[in-house]
């Protein structure tokens, strides 16, 4: 697995990280919990036939800028800027889980911005009759499981590789952790439903058949929620055997179902 | 120096197998460990013992604020505060404190303690914690990214309603008011009521009250042989930043427990010794560090020492003996102190020279201590121990404590007449 290349971009007077790789038309990735501290075989499978461009949101690896922001307009105009500045304004896009949150408001306030939409066991939303689990919550040996429906997949994300700093890395991972809880804290829920409406763009929604974090049924929630605005062009997909980051658990799954519905 | 008396107001009958049916004490322990009739009896308990400690001559007595908590009933300390107002005389009357993030407007805490303090006539301190991570983010929901950022801001809220004398505006980042102009106002307005800031170990926090010139506390539930690495770390900035040694910029949390002799000591305390640091400190892991809680210069401190006492098996056994649950391992570690009068007379002066604390905030109950050993404990205490302490660093003048009215200007308050009484 080769890496991808990598640029700078500035938001807010902070640097974002951008990975590129592959060929054909662009592909925007945001990540979900744990953003991207390494290369993913998932996003390897992608890149065969479309040039993805993975840029980080503040906080995440390879980005900060996260303490700028104070609100969900804040993010909100910040994602929007993450993607013009990587060339992703009018691209396909892919989120999951908290990348998929904004990814889900990019095509809803910016429909222009996005073609074709994909969300993978997106934030959002919090039903209190089936209540997300609190990811901000957990011992340290209940998270991996929490995360993946194989822990080990989420255990290898996070680790530190050969040459990382051991005094750097593990700050790096808990501020991704925080830049998730600044935006989505305490429950996930922004609001989402209100605005799921405005997406026009022909929709997948993608969620792990073992997802402990967000309740797969949350998936008929975002359907319903967006066929107002595409006139019941949104399609749903379950991935056997993959947690809530289904794209660690069964990347070739899932880039097969990302790929089918891009065409 | 001074010696101060401070409840934390545990709920005193969790069961026996608490430890083994509940995952924890703090943020969801179950509704149904909480008998309210029970409680009425505890807080009264409680609010006598406060107030005989008052009587005996204790320097102040000390509330404190916790919420969703099995060893904290009070989350709001200034009800508590407002009533010792009134039954206390002389005694200053601190409240250690309000979470300054957890109040929407924070004004709302300048107006609470400007009324305790009129109400008083000027015997307050004013606490402002951040507050707990199981507090602040998992009981009250707030964001643990920007509780820091709103805990600064309605620092400097608080402070400006204190002391600007117009009505004005706030346009902070968090908070927003057109119109700030809090009634009542504090008699302690030279400039304001004395503020202490009780934290954790950071540097960030001792700078900040070398700056502000506040008091800095640290209560620790683990007592002076834990405490004096953060004490001498607090010391040795305050000699960085040109700060003299006053004893009186610092609190610190002692337990102690006083008898006739040290086996009397034992038999006494050693049940509500180990009922605190059995049951009152089983809190689950997974309330402890909420993302953005620690900021990340502290992260930094507190991986880059690990890394330094990898090697040094002596750290790592100290670090083990903090969760101690027996007597021995706790008296032991000194969280408790315990002895004869002349033997706690000892061990106070140690703690209060070894670690340079001017403000000693004593827990003379803890755990499920009966009203009655709490009073024997506090007595013996006052009567024997404190005349021998009393002394120390009387060379120091405390800047940071409050000024009341002098003693001819306040209200006399009438005695209390139970209304039993007055219907024979």
């Amino acid at each position: 697995m080769s890496q991808p290349a990598t640029t700078t971009v500035e938001i807010n007077g902070f640097p974002c990280r951008v990975w590129t790789k592959g060929q054909g038309p662009k592909l925007g990735f945001l990540a979900g919990l744990g953003g991207l501290p390494r290369w993913l075989p998932f996003l390897d499978k992608l890149a065969e036939t479309r040039t993805v461009v993975a840029p980080s949101l503040p906080g995440y690896p390879g980005a900060t800028g996260h303490t700028e922001l104070d609100s969900h307009l804040d993010w909100v105009l910040t994602v929007r800027q993450l993607l013009d500045k990587a060339g992703l304004a009018g691209a396909d896009l892919v989120g999951a889980s908290v990348g998929g949150a904004f990814a889900a408001e990019m095509a809803a306030i910016f429909p222009a911005h996005v073609a074709r939409l994909i969300l993978i066991a997106p934030f959002g939303l919090f039903d209190d009759k089936e209540p997300a689990a609190d990811p901000w919550a957990q011992r340290r040996d209940a998270l991996p499981g929490l995360m993946c429906a194989d822990g080990a997949n989420w255990t290898a994300l996070v680790a530190p590789p050969d040459g990382a700093n051991s005094v750097e890395w593990p700050i790096e991972m808990s501020r991704a952790s925080e830049a998730a809880a600044r935006a989505f804290w305490p429950l996930g829920n922004t609001r989402l439903e209100k605005r799921l409406g405005l997406i026009a763009a022909p929709t997948l929604v993608l969620w792990g058949e073992h997802d402990t974090l967000l309740p797969p049924s949350y998936a008929q929630k975002f359907a319903r929620g967006i066929d107002h605005g595409n006139g019941g062009a949104t399609r749903i997909e379950t991935i056997p055997g993959a947690g809530h980051l289904a794209y660690l658990d069964q990347p070739d799954a899932v880039a097969r179902a990302v790929l089918a519905h891009l065409g | 120096m001074k010696l101060m008396w401070f409840h934390l107001m545990p709920y005193t009958e969790l069961p026996e197998d608490f430890n083994q049916k509940h995952p924890s004490v703090w943020v969801d322990i179950h509704s149904s460990l909480f008998d309210p009739k029970r409680a009425h009896h505890m807080y009264n308990d409680f609010m006598d013992e406060l107030e005989y400690a008052a009587e005996l001559g204790y320097d102040a007595v000390c509330v404190n604020e916790h919420h969703s908590n099995g060893y904290g009933l009070m989350p709001s300390p200034n009800l508590i505060a407002s009533s010792l107002a009134r039954r206390t005389t002389d005694t200053a009357l601190c409240v250690m404190g309000n979470s300054l993030a957890l109040y929407n407007p924070p004004t709302r805490v300048a107006e609470e303690f400007a009324m305790i303090d009129c109400i008083s006539g000027g015997r307050l301190i004013a606490g402002f914690p951040v507050g707990s991570p199981m507090d602040t983010c998992y009981a009250y929901g707030q964001n643990p990214s920007l509780l820091r950022e709103r805990y600064y801001e309605a620092h400097d809220l608080v402070k400006k309603a204190w002391t600007e004398k117009d009505t004005f505006a706030f346009s902070g980042r968090y908070n927003q008011q057109r119109y700030v102009n809090i009634w009542p106002r504090p008699i302690q307005n030279d400039p304001h009521p004395p503020i202490w800031i009780p934290g954790g170990g950071s540097v960030e926090t001792w700078r900040w009250c070398a700056e502000m010139d506040y008091v800095y506390c640290y209560l620790s539930y683990y007592g002076y042989k834990a405490g004096l690495s953060t004490m001498q770390g607090f010391w040795t900035e305050m000699e960085k930043l040109g700060k003299d040694r006053n004893p009186y910029r610092a609190g610190f949390l002692q337990f102690v427990g006083v008898a006739e002799s040290r086996q009397q000591a034992l038999d006494l305390y050693t049940e509500p010794a180990e009922y605190f640091y059995g049951r009152c400190l089983h809190v689950d892991a997974r309330f402890a560090t909420p993302p953005g809680y620690t900021t990340e210069a502290t992260q930094r401190a507190g991986i880059e020492s690990m890394v330094a006492k990898a090697a040094n098996t002596a750290s790592y056994s100290n670090k083990l003996s903090l969760k101690a649950t027996n007597m021995k391992d706790i008296v032991d570690g000194g969280y408790v102190i315990i002895g004869s009068p002349d033997e706690v007379v000892e061990q106070i002066r140690h703690v209060a020279t070894s670690l340079n604390v001017g403000h000693l905030m004593l827990l003379l109950q803890y755990g499920n201590m009966s009203k009655q050993t709490t009073k024997y404990n506090t007595r013996l205490f006052a009567e024997q121990v404190m005349p021998k302490v009393k002394d120390l660093f009387g060379d120091w003048e405390d800047k940071w404590w409050p000024k009341p009215l002098a003693k001819g200007q306040r209200a006399a308050v009438p005695a209390f007449r139970p209304q039993t009484v007055a219907a024979e």
